[in-house]
């Protein structure tokens, strides 16, 4: 990429270029940090947004979708969003800022610390930060350059959360673009539940473009549930990196239902024998919409049991994109992954592209993936209505159903139960 | 009452019924035999209303509307049931929700409240019990893991609970072995009522030894070709189909 001449950018590029100008000459970062942002600007700089000549981007061509890169706009937002039901401690980025007055800090369990990420970086960068997202990914890198907050979270060794941690981000502001960063430690035998939400102004074209690290040591346990319900205008890019130790116990969950364009990564990393791995998620596009979850496991080490399972509802002239790629080390023997993608095309405008690969380079493995794209069975429909349920009554029946069997993997009532909801709002609304 | 005129129909281009015929009063049974191919099964999916088939000709009029202009729904609101032969594993969707929410969509269409959740619970519990069907199927997936006797005595609970006035019963006792054959009969027997009709269809005999029907017919080759009563199953199951078979070929 390197060797390619750049005779010159995009818009979106050019305006890039002068934000992060603007945000060196602000002096706001230390020089520390400032030397870290500067260095992931110079590796995005050199290859630019990605576009459709770039495999991990095939069908996601950011270059010719985003026309302009909007600059950071930080403003409270008004809005409280707790999910109730869900009884977590409750944190609150606004437009990519942490607004204290909105978190519980207070509520906090003993074992726990949690802290701005704004202050963690301003006092001394924790160990940890920048040592999982290590991919040469634009956007990774992006998100580096201009990474606002976010929150740097301990659980201690042996810490048991009985409370999930809830961190939800609101965008209110037009033409902004917000760049949140989290890190996410989760100490020796200790076990936390994690919910992000991704929520905004339905009027407001705003761009996002989100960065987790997250770290699990050895025996931890985590469930992380990512909830994509962006505005209609918004467009949502959220990367998660992960490294797990030994006999990790970690599953990522993704619900995707918002943003006129949006692109989920997930990268997990399996630096310990004995983990296991579950990576899931689910889809539901209506409109126009453009989502795009990829995923890469890289079984590094030998021993480790991974399950992906994606499925989507694809409705109107929405396009599903999922890449899932499992990458097997030569002496990762015993690794066990099964891929599973699934989708539910309502009509004859929407799109799924789907890519899943293996790449295996050892020999005593069990690894396989498949992918099923259809209609809502016919003889399914006819079965419900000849008992009397109407048509309309029947197909949400069965979509649920055929999502349910996605969100009823998690080992988690309480998360299982908040997702189901979401599902059933979403047809409400979309019935509506 | 169910009238059924002239009534022709084609799935993939192929005609199937070649007018048939058949009037059935309430509380009457009647059976409807015949061999392989005859259009059994296509009458029972074309009475119900499944999507595949194009009526070319004739009419289904069921207490005086056409059932025609109806979709599968409405014609279960309108009192009919079809027992499937082979009933469909539906993951993803308990028993107990799918049960709740037919009973509940066929008393919405009839103008009634919505079933109290006790209320509903009670009479499920008792309907299953009848039928020996577990609560431990009631909690899983419509019909999944279920073996073909569980299926169709799972199919005669959603009967005995819709309390339909016109059921259908499509070769019910294919895959049932003596007991479970007992089983299902006693609970479509408890059913009879001098307002409920059956339509039971079969290849043979041995159900109506449990099920006796009030008239016999032999459909073959899309049309009925005899009718008689109850002792013409007996002489069916001497001779075979192999008379009308013949006759009709003549």
């Amino acid at each position: 990429m390197n060797a390619e001449a750049r005779v010159q950018g995009t818009q979106a590029e050019q305006g890039l270029i002068e934000q992060f100008a603007a945000l060196k000459a602000s002096g706001e970062s230390s020089a520390d940090i400032l030397a870290v942002r500067e260095k992931a600007f110079g590796a995005f700089e050199a290859a630019g947004l990605p576009h459709r000549r770039v495999e991990d981007w095939h069908y996601t061509d950011l270059r010719s979708k985003m026309r302009t890169a909007f600059p950071i706009k930080e403003a409270k937002s008004g809005g409280v969003l707790n999910i109730e039901r869900l009884n977590a401690c409750v944190f609150t980025l606004e437009n990519g800022r942490l607004n204290e007055a909105l978190s519980s800090f207070g509520d906090l369990e003993q074992g726990v610390i949690v802290r701005p990420m704004s202050k963690a970086l301003a006092a001394q960068t924790p160990e940890a930060f920048g040592t999982v997202a290590t991919q040469d990914d634009a956007l990774v890198n992006l998100n580096t350059a201009f990474m606002q907050d976010g929150l740097a979270i301990r659980v201690k060794d042996g810490v048991k959360l009985t409370k999930p941690i809830h961190i939800i981000h609101i965008n209110s502001e037009g033409e902004s673009a917000s760049y949140p960063r989290n890190l996410v430690e989760i100490g020796e035998g200790a076990e936390a539940v994690i919910v992000e939400r991704y929520v905004g102004d339905n009027d407001a074209a705003y761009q996002i473009n989100a960065l987790s690290e997250i770290k699990v040591a050895d025996k931890g346990s985590l469930i992380w549930v990512k909830l994509q319900q962006d505005g209609e205008q918004a467009q949502h890019i959220g990367s998660t990196a992960v490294h797990l130790g030994e006999e990790v116990e970690f599953d990522h969950f993704t619900l995707n239902t918002g943003s006129q364009l949006s692109r989920s990564q997930v990268f997990v990393a399996c630096a310990g024998e004995n983990s296991k791995i579950g990576c899931r998620g689910v889809s539901m596009l209506s409109g126009k919409q453009h989502s795009d979850i990829t995923l890469l496991v890289d079984h590094a080490v030998q021993a480790c049991e991974s399950r992906e399972f994606y499925k989507s509802v694809v409705d109107d002239n929405a396009h599903s994109v999922f890449q899932g790629k499992i990458i097997v080390a030569p002496h990762a023997q015993k690794t066990d992954g099964q891929m599973m993608v699934q989708s539910l095309v309502l009509t004859d405008d929407a799109q799924v592209s789907v890519k899943p690969e293996l790449e295996i380079f050892a020999d005593d493995v069990q690894c396989a993936h498949g992918s099923t794209t259809g209609d809502i069975d016919e003889d399914l429909l006819f079965y419900l209505r000849a008992r009397g349920i109407p048509e309309a009554q029947a197909r949400q029946m069965l979509i649920i159903a055929f999502l349910s069997e996605v969100i009823e993997e998690i080992d988690n009532e309480r998360v299982v139960t908040l997702l189901e909801d979401l599902v059933k709002e979403w047809l409400e609304a979309k019935k509506g | 009452m169910l009238e059924i005129k002239n009534l022709h129909a084609k799935v993939d281009g192929n005609e199937i019924l070649r007018g048939v015929n058949l009037t059935v009063k309430p509380g009457e049974i009647h059976a409807i035999m015949g061999p392989n191919g005859s259009g059994k099964s296509t009458l029972s999916y074309v009475l119900s209303g499944k999507e595949d088939y194009e009526i070319t000709e004739g009419s289904i009029t069921y207490n005086g509307e056409d059932m025609l202009e109806l979709g599968p729904d409405e014609r279960a609101a309108a009192g009919m049931f079809l027992a499937f032969q082979y009933p469909i594993e539906i993951p993803g969707v308990a028993t107990m929700t799918f049960l709740k929410t037919a009973l509940n969509a066929q008393r919405k269409a009839r103008g009634l409240e919505e079933m109290p959740t006790p209320e509903f619970m009670k009479l499920v519990r008792e309907k299953a019990a009848d039928l020996n069907v577990t609560p431990e199927m009631l909690r899983r997936p419509l019909n999944v893991g279920f073996s073909g006797g569980e299926k169709k005595r799972a199919e005669i609970l959603q009967m005995s609970l819709l309390e339909p006035t016109l059921c259908i019963l499509d070769e019910t006792d294919s895959g049932l072995d003596i007991d479970a054959l007992r089983i299902v009969s006693e609970g479509v027997n408890k059913l009879r009522s001098p307002e409920r009709s059956m339509i039971v269809i079969t290849h043979y005999q041995r159900l109506l030894d449990h099920i006796v029907p009030d008239v016999v017919h032999v459909l073959s080759k899309g049309r009925i070709v005899k009718t008689g009563g109850k002792e013409l199953a007996l002489e069916l199951e001497k001779n075979g189909y192999a008379d009308f078979v013949d006759e009709k070929a003549a």
